[in-house]
């Protein structure tokens, strides 16, 4: 048995649609691990720990669905039924010099590796106003970064465009990234360029998050338990990254189309996502696939463990 | 690793230890996955004629000993299953699993099943959290002998039913299978089972009742393994809480032939087969068991 009743004891506003629940839970964590956040009545949802201390850990939601905007209503002192950690969570183990990159909300998945490694590290957002936790980040991280796409703070442009020029001018050895599947697949693109190492934080939908059930797999790999971590070795042999995930019923749905084996290339600076069409990415082209009548396109539509849309 | 070969009817496999349905099973990549790592066969997940989300969320929760689960039979409908089931039947034997609501469906699904190259098909007649489906149809012996009667006149390919423990009718619907012209009987499923949160005084799963697997149930399993045995001719496959060789050995000696693994995937990880081979492997060499079919209902004489 791995559930547990937790009672919120304080809660942090990130951003306008983004707030960080702290909660008393001594079990083990590692970074880059995520539990399953039950709200009674509407779903069960995998959410990344974006706080791991020993007595006291942390979820960070951002009010996109149902449930996450139910989960917006609770209060200090409500209670959570969690059950996890599930998850391998990143290798911090390896030596060398780390960059640590969170897109979006998929910052939360990477705040525990900032603060355990210090790590260089960039928070990207659409917008300053989007920018998430970059206070605890700042305390930790020997040099952060924010970018933003419309340029309102930090760099102007995408995560990608950053860390390029952050490579240029030091050497990194292993790039740690969680965010909209699109960042992560030109994250890597760009480490296979730059012969940089890369643990990835992927996410699909899921329904047990203990390996089980098969529902997230991408490939033959289960994001819940093989991952949601993945290094650039396993990233080469999954032909579904960046291009197509599995809906409720198991069926495979394809976001994005590959030419001849490759994606579009990077878009011109602050022009997210690469085609151009703001501000739905690429990834939410699902919606309009045959699977629309799915459970993919209704309020309840599962979540990432980061609490991003799939 | 002659040794642990087994036959279930006609079907003969290299190594006795299956991947019980629903688990890793969906996609062809997982079947193939657990073919790699020493599974004599995989089940597929149970797919019927349309697709199915199954239950929302939670549909899952761990409990002492055991899981439960109430994913309410999502899967990607036949039509779409013929892509996983191309390649994966290519890396080994692949058993189709499949659903339906009465005899026209299930032969519709398992002439499909047949044609994407499935080595048998078996019946789900015992999901106990679907509504229409599973142990709803499956607990009247009436209605499993019309199932697997038709069924057996669509195809060539053996047919199993997999029973439900939920019943006080076991051998009943056992006899039932075998006078259908049933190949083998496969128990059990999941027990059907309720888990409650006190501080939020309502059950945990959506459905509000699931399935329960895992070491848990292997008693249960066992008993009913054994129980069929004594009325039955037809081979028994078992399942139910199978985790490390002496689980295995269990159910053989209770009368299985063969036997499936599915919650012991997460809690002893995707080498559980290789593990159990092993094990038993040595068991047999330790005891004089020159075969599974020695070992096969030992605790019977």
């Amino acid at each position: 048995m791995n559930d547990s009743v937790v009672v919120i004891e304080r809660i942090i506003d990130e951003a306008y649609d983004t707030k960080t629940f702290v909660f008393e839970w001594d079990a083990e964590a590692r970074p880059g691990q995520f539990v399953m956040v039950w709200v009674p009545g509407v779903d069960e949802i995998p959410m990344s720990l974006s706080g791991i201390g020993d007595r006291s850990k942390s979820i960070t939601v951002k009010a996109i669905g149902e449930a996450t905007k139910a989960l917006h209503q609770l209060k200090i002192g409500d209670r959570l039924r969690i059950r996890g950690p599930y998850g391998n969570g990143f290798d911090l183990s390896a030596p060398g010099e780390k960059l640590i990159i969170g897109g979006g909300v998929g910052t939360a998945a990477v705040m525990p590796a900032i603060v355990a490694t210090g790590a260089d590290s960039i928070i990207a957002a659409r917008s300053d106003k989007d920018v998430i936790m970059d206070d605890l980040a700042g305390r930790f991280s020997r040099n952060l970064r924010i970018a933003t796409d419309d340029g309102s703070r930090g760099f102007h442009g995408n995560a990608v465009q950053l860390m390029k020029e952050m490579a240029a001018e030091k050497h990194y050895d292993c790039v740690l990234a969680c965010g909209p599947e699109v960042m992560l697949y030109f994250t890597y693109k760009a480490c296979q360029e730059l012969g940089i190492k890369c643990q990835l934080s992927l996410e699909r939908y899921m329904k047990c998050g203990a390996g089980v059930c098969g529902c997230c797999v991408m490939d033959d790999m289960r994001v819940c338990k093989d991952g949601p971590v993945f290094d650039q070795d396993q990233i080469a042999k999954l032909s579904e990254f960046g291009s197509a995930k599995r809906d409720a019923c198991g069926r495979l749905v394809k976001f994005r189309r590959r030419r001849r084996g490759r994606l579009s290339p990077l878009p011109p600076r602050g022009l997210w996502p690469p085609t151009g069409r703001r501000p739905r990415s690429p990834l939410s082209r699902a919606r309009t696939s045959p699977c629309s009548t799915s459970r993919w396109s209704s309020p309840l539509r599962p979540r990432s463990p980061q609490g991003t849309r799939l | 690793m002659t040794k642990l070969r087994t036959e279930v009817g006609a079907l003969t496999l290299e190594k006795p230890g299956m991947v019980a349905s629903g688990i890793m099973d969906e996609t062809g990549p997982s079947m193939e996955r657990m073919l790699r790592n020493g599974a004599g066969a995989v089940v597929s997940k149970s797919v019927g004629t349309e697709p199915k989300e199954g239950h929302s969320n939670p549909c899952f929760t761990e409990v002492e000993g055991g899981l439960v689960n109430a994913m309410g039979l999502p899967n990607p409908g036949i039509d779409a299953f013929a892509e996983e089931m191309e390649n994966a039947t290519r890396c080994g034997k692949i058993v189709g699993s499949i659903y339906g609501a009465g005899p026209d469906e299930f032969s519709a699904l398992a002439g499909r099943m047949e044609d994407y190259g499935a080595c048998a098909v078996e019946l789900n007649l015992s999901c106990p959290h679907a509504k229409g489906y599973g142990m709803e149809v499956g607990t009247d012996p009436a209605m499993v002998k019309a199932i697997v009667g038709a069924v057996k006149s669509a195809v060539s390919i053996p047919v199993w039913a997999k029973l439900t423990p939920n019943t006080h009718i076991l051998a009943d619907i056992g006899r039932a299978v075998q006078d259908a012209g049933g190949d083998a009987v496969v128990a059990i499923n999941t027990l059907k089972a309720m888990v409650i949160s006190p501080e939020f005084a309502r059950p945990v799963l959506s459905n509000r009742f699931g399935g329960l697997s895992g070491s848990a149930v292997k008693p249960v399993g066992v008993r009913a393994v054994y129980d069929l045995r004594t009325v039955l001719d037809i081979p028994i496959v078992g399942v139910g809480g199978i985790r490390c060789w002496r689980d295995a050995a269990e159910y053989i000696m209770a009368g299985a032939c063969a036997f499936q693994v599915g919650s012991a995937v997460l809690t002893e990880g995707v080498d559980v087969f290789e593990k159990i081979n092993r094990g038993l492997e040595r068991f047999m060499d330790d005891y004089g068991y020159r075969s599974i079919k020695e070992m096969e209902g030992a605790a019977h004489e």
